[in-house]
């Protein structure tokens, strides 16, 4: 990537990871905008089943159906940022974006802050799919290339990846706070990035290396040594995490760091994990702003807890936009039940066995049955080493089967607790009766960008 | 001499549908070398016979000494609608770990 050295100081932003997912923590973020000297606050709230969840949420009560964690996580942190001029751009609305922005205008007024509040719409796309079909997309399964027709009449939404340029706009417009639904994760931090250093949306390099820097921190402190697959005895002071922190210039050479006097650490090991998280071909890396190449970057530790990246590549942004769309998919009922040594594992074995013969005896419809047993394989399934399972202190026995609907679900619970009295001995943490879980099929898509990009619409308002 | 991945690398693996991806970081470029050789999609595949149904993809990544495997079929028909403890392919990774290469 060339460099320019000039006498004037290369203008430059600096960006504060938010939480990386509904249910994260925001308490680290306070020391980002504290001592990280950061203008901007970005996060993702969305993963695909906060999304199903939203949309119970909104059903239940139309002034609902964006993440929750908005308000309290701005009422906590809003005095400070406002002191210091930071600005939040936030995927928080969910579904349900102007209902999130009415939210936080009453917030705003009960804190007697004259804030603008940017919105961004039309990444929700459920009412509009028989358009996007006249219009020609096929909205097949982009892996399997399923007809949609299957699915459609259990859709609960449909929601496009939308990338940075409204984004932009909203803050072009002066917004202090931007909400949106469904974005891009790493759209929600290069939005900042072209905002502040004015890239040109076909200087690819530039916008991939905005990207990487917006995928290094989308995910909170996977990129600062939490879940950290390498030495992780190591990283100081997991409870006082700190969140990453970039600082991108104008060249689009970036800086990944925390905030002084948290725990935590930034290092090649702990961003390179990251760099990879969710990718599938890294020299392919697909968002609706640029095709990034991550195999032509480069990445050095120039000082304790910083790294420099340089040098992502980007092509031209692809036609299509993806949509990804979830249905209702049955429900999954559950049970668990301890057994202790001596032969933990043949009790749990045997229970499963009786559970399994009641199971068919009494008619419970499951489509798949899954048996696991916890302290032994329920997490590494078939690859589990077995060599000392006969000696194992206590094992848990797992069941878990696909119904078609709630009340079929439930009838696995029933069949546990009698095991209490007639089932093999010494039994520990039976936990009482799991509630069945609603799940949720996954449809991704391709639609053609114009046609989605055309309802797009961006609002900003002052509190 | 046979050496478990785990003395050699460190992973982490990730979800999207009912694909996972696992990353592989070798310590230094004479590590990186024999991952190329001898942890080969084929092999990825072998090795998780039974957890996933589709094929393996392996993509190199020399610039920062990974390789990256993209499993396909690999969680139950995604996170959200999996049965599995590990529903959203976390420690995908670890099991990889698992695995023996011939080190000379």
């Amino acid at each position: 990537m060339e460099k320019m050295r000039n006498v004037m100081p290369e203008k430059s932003v600096r960006l504060a990871a938010g939480p990386g997912f509904y249910g994260d923590s925001w308490r680290p973020v306070r020391a980002s905008i504290e001592r990280g000297n950061v203008q901007y606050v970005c996060s993702d709230h969305l993963a695909e089943l906060t999304l199903a969840i939203l949309q119970k949420n909104r059903q239940r009560d139309p002034n609902l159906g964006y993440t929750q964690d908005l308000v309290p996580m701005l009422a906590d942190l809003l005095p400070l940022a406002v002191q210091r001029g930071v600005r939040f751009v936030l995927n928080a609305g969910g579904l349900n974006p102007m209902a999130a922005r009415e939210a936080l205008l009453s917030l705003l007024r009960k804190f007697g802050l004259k804030l603008k509040v940017g919105v961004v719409l039309g990444d929700a796309v459920l009412e509009r799919l028989d358009d996007l079909q006249a219009a020609g997309a096929s909205l097949a399964h982009m892996d399997t290339g399923a007809d949609i027709a299957t699915v459609r009449e259990r859709l609960l939404f449909a929601s496009a990846y939308l990338g940075a340029r409204p984004l932009v706009e909203a803050l072009d417009a002066g917004a202090d706070i931007v909400l949106t639904g469904r974005v891009a994760d790493a759209a929600l931090f290069l939005a900042p990035i072209v905002h502040e250093l004015g890239w040109r949306w076909d200087d690819w390099d530039r916008l991939a290396q905005g990207i990487v820097v917006g995928h290094l921190l989308e995910c909170s402190a996977q990129a600062t040594g939490g879940n950290f697959g390498g030495d992780w005895r190591s990283i100081p002071d997991m409870a006082h995490i700190g969140y990453p922190i970039a600082e991108v210039r104008e060249s689009g050479e970036a800086v990944i760091s925390k905030a002084p006097g948290t725990g935590g650490r930034v290092s090649f090991d702990t961003l390179r994990e990251q760099l990879l998280y969710e990718v599938h071909d890294p020299a392919h890396y697909l968002t609706p702003d640029v095709d990034v190449d991550m195999t032509t970057l480069h990445m050095q530790e120039i000082g304790p807890d910083k790294v420099r990246i340089t040098g992502a590549s980007g092509r031209p942004a692809p036609q299509t936009l993806k949509i990804v769309a979830g249905y209702e998919d049955g429900y999954m009922g559950q049970a668990i039940i301890g057994y202790a040594w001596p032969d933990a594992l043949a009790k749990a074995q045997l229970a499963a066995q009786i559970i399994t013969q009641q199971m068919a005896e009494t008619g419970l419809k499951s489509e798949e049955t899954i048996i696991e047993y916890q302290g032994f394989n329920s997490i590494h399934g078939p690859l589990a080493d077995a060599t000392h399972v006969d000696d194992l202190n206590e094992v848990y026995l797992r069941i878990a089967v696909r119904c078609p609907d709630r009340r079929e679900a439930a009838k696995l619970g029933r069949l546990v607790p009698p095991l209490g009295l007639s089932g093999p001995p010494f039994i520990g943490g039976v936990g009482g009766m799991i509630e069945p879980r609603a799940l949720l099929g996954i449809w991704p898509t391709l639609a053609p960008r114009d046609i989605i990009e055309e309802y797009v619409r961006v609002s900003v308002e002052e509190a | 001499m046979k050496r478990q991945l785990v003395e050699l690398v460190h992973a982490r693996s990730g979800d999207k549908g009912d694909k996972a991806n696992i990353a592989i970081f070798a310590p230094d470029r004479q590590t990186y070398d024999l991952l190329l050789r001898e942890v080969t999609a084929e092999r990825v595949r072998a090795h998780f016979a039974g957890i996933i149904n589709g094929s393996v993809e392996r993509f190199e990544v020399p610039n920062i000494l990974a390789l990256n495997f993209v499993l396909h079929g690999a969680l139950n028909g995604g996170a959200s609608r999996s049965l599995r403890s590990d529903s959203l392919g976390k420690s995908l990774s670890s099991a990889l770990l698992r695995m023996e290469i011939e080190v000379p």
